[in-house]
């Protein structure tokens, strides 16, 4: 008891800041970042090689890498939108609020449906294929509709958004109830639970994995009929911001506004898997175990 | 050991109620029981007029062949499945459905993952809300010691090894005092060494209390080790093949095995197992004349 064991050196476990410090310095220990890096540079290499260095036929007409930093930094733009002009950010923020209204309606209402859908079979046999006749329809196919039923811009392209978000959804949490082990339902009745217990502690906490994964899918989704209903009736947002710069043939702009894009999808995207690891510890560590 | 055990339970005596001895033992009993399962055109039998009659305070093992309809018989007596003809009836009274006077466990390890040891022991009580909280605790925790998890209570049952996970069922189950508990080959996968120490566990864990108990598995050792009565199951359909009384001295320890005694249980229950176990071969093998 008294002997330390020299090789062991057991400290204190870190919280909060030290903690996120100590697990930035063990990931740089690993390949990931700089296989990050590799990639990045490949991926910008090629393309402007491609574009701007050997012009190559059908790539010589896009504007290259080069080209399109130095008009995103540019605080005087040549074609109107730089990251110093303030029309820039009110696209930005116009989407982000469009999609956080949208994936907010579309799971609290996607959810439960799921988890009811789940749950009793009935509700199930209720709902089941109104959801597979609506869900391949593809959303553009929707905009007629979403156009003749609210006026302005703003409730079409929100609906829009919240119905290809909803699909998604609940067809995830659906399959999330379906994906628990019987044994789970088994031992809860054995230990005395009611329906309702069953529901709480059984059908929430063990479909939560597929509904994490389910919204991870669900707001790219978002993002991705937004931007169509965006393009189609709107006069502010990014998908609006890339189709009217195309029309106006400044297809700089036009690039600065896909990358703006799928920096802003990627972020919102890793919000919804930091707040899944946050409600799943069990999780985390049983990943981590797996060594993932 | 056994004596300070004893003693303690006198001295915590709201504690005990876990522990209190026969009085909360029962019997249970299956009356020509059948069950199949396909369609009427393609229906297999299972088990077809099963009797069998299981005695307070014993612990009965059923042993037999893979796929003879062991796991089948503990879903009615567990209450989770039906039987087609026949009663399962525990004290006398008919079986309807699942409750906690019958505590499974099961043959894969049934542990809410999402749950940490400590919250998954306390589950039932929590949710029937039966108990009043520090009187909860003190007995969560008594069973901790006693499954020897205490470090382990925060730990979710991933972290756990499987011999751990099997232990922290086992208090799951015994918080709830069963009046029976029915176990389906609870040591199934785990490997020889564990499974040794969570049989000589468990077997302390019953001469404790001597609840009535129904222990499945297809391991003779195991089966001869831990019994009182054991009911050797002859192939589909299933009935009692023959009844075999151990009378081996308790309190056990694994080295009984090693005695003629128990070298003739097993010979006995071998030699009709084995029977079992060839008409099942004889039945799956292609014939050979075509
Ligand atoms: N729900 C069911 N539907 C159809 N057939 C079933 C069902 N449950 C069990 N069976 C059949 O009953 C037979 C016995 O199954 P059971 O699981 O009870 O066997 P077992 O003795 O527990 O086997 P093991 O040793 O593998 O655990 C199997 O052949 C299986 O095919
Ligand atoms: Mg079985």
């Amino acid at each position: 008891m008294t002997q330390k064991n020299p090789t062991v050196n057991i400290k204190e476990a870190p919280t909060g800041l030290a903690l996120k410090i100590y697990n930035w310095k063990k990931s740089l220990k690993t390949l990931t970042p700089y296989l990050m890096l590799v990639g990045i540079s490949l991926w910008l290499g090629t393309y402007y090689l491609f574009v701007e260095g050997w012009e190559l036929p059908r790539f010589n007409k896009l504007p290259g890498p080069v080209e399109v930093i130095t008009e995103w930094i540019n605080p005087d733009p040549d074609w109107g939108i730089s990251m110093f002009s303030p029309i820039y950010y009110e696209h930005i923020m116009i989407s982000c609020r469009r999609i956080m209204i949208a994936f907010t309606i579309a799971t609290c209402l996607g959810v439960p449906l799921g988890l009811f859908m789940g749950w009793s079979k009935t509700f199930r046999d209720y709902t089941f294929p109104i959801l597979e006749v609506l869900r391949p329809i593809p959303i553009l196919a929707w905009v007629p509709l979403a156009i003749l039923m609210f006026s302005g811009f703003e409730t079409p392209v929100i609906y829009l958004a919240t119905l290809a978000s909803l699909f998604v959804t609940t067809l995830n949490t659906l399959l999330g109830v379906e994906s628990i082990d019987k044994e789970y339902f088994r031992a809860a009745k054995c230990l005395g639970s009611k329906p309702h217990h069953v529901f709480l502690h059984i059908v929430v906490p063990g479909s939560l994995p597929f509904i994490f994964t389910g919204l991870q899918i669900s707001i790219g989704v978002a993002w991705f009929s937004l931007v169509a209903a965006e393009m189609v009736s709107g006069e502010f947002g990014l998908g609006y911001m890339i189709m009217d710069s195309y029309m106006n043939i400044t297809y700089v702009t036009m690039v600065i506004g896909m990358l703006t894009l799928g920096f802003v999808g990627w972020v919102s995207s890793a919000l919804v898997r930091l707040a899944g690891n946050r409600m799943m510890q069990w999780r985390v560590r049983a990943l981590a175990l797996e060594g993932r | 050991m056994q004596q300070s055990d004893i003693k303690n339970k006198n001295n915590s005596a709201d504690i005990s109620s876990a522990e209190k001895s026969t009085e909360n033992s029962a019997s249970l009993e299956l009356r020509n029981v059948c069950r199949g399962f396909g369609d009427e055109w393609s229906r297999e039998e299972v088990i077809s007029d099963f009797s069998l009659s299981i005695n307070p305070g014993e612990l009965t093992v059923l042993v037999g062949p893979s796929g003879c309809g062991k796991t089948t018989l503990v879903n009615m007596l567990a209450g989770f499945d039906k039987p087609d003809t026949g009663q399962v009836l525990l004290n006398e009274k008919l079986i309807t459905g699942p409750g906690m006077d019958r505590m499974v466990v099961f043959q894969e390890t049934a542990l809410m993952p999402w749950l940490t040891a400590y919250q998954n022991v306390v589950f039932g009580p929590k949710i029937r809300n039966d108990l009043p909280g520090r009187e909860l605790k003190k007995k969560a925790d008594y069973l901790f010691e006693k499954v020897g998890l205490v470090e382990f209570k925060d730990k979710y049952p991933i972290q756990l090894s499987g011999g751990m996970q099997r232990r922290a069922e086992l208090a799951r189950a015994m918080i709830n005092d069963p009046l029976v508990m029915i176990m389906d080959e609870p040591f199934r996968g785990l490997d020889a060494m564990s499974r040794e120490l969570m049989q000589e566990f468990f077997v302390r864990l019953f001469e404790e209390n001597r609840r009535t108990n129904i222990f499945v598995t297809s391991e003779i050792d195991e089966a001869i080790f831990l019994a009182d009565r054991l009911i050797v199951l002859s192939n589909r359909p299933t009935s009692v093949r023959k009844i075999i009384d151990i009378k081996l001295p308790r309190p056990r320890e694994l080295n009984v095995l090693s005695s003629t005694e128990a070298y003739k249980y097993k010979r006995d229950a071998m030699e009709l197992l084995h029977e079992e176990a060839l008409k099942n071969f004889k039945r799956s093998t292609p014939k050979a004349d075509s």
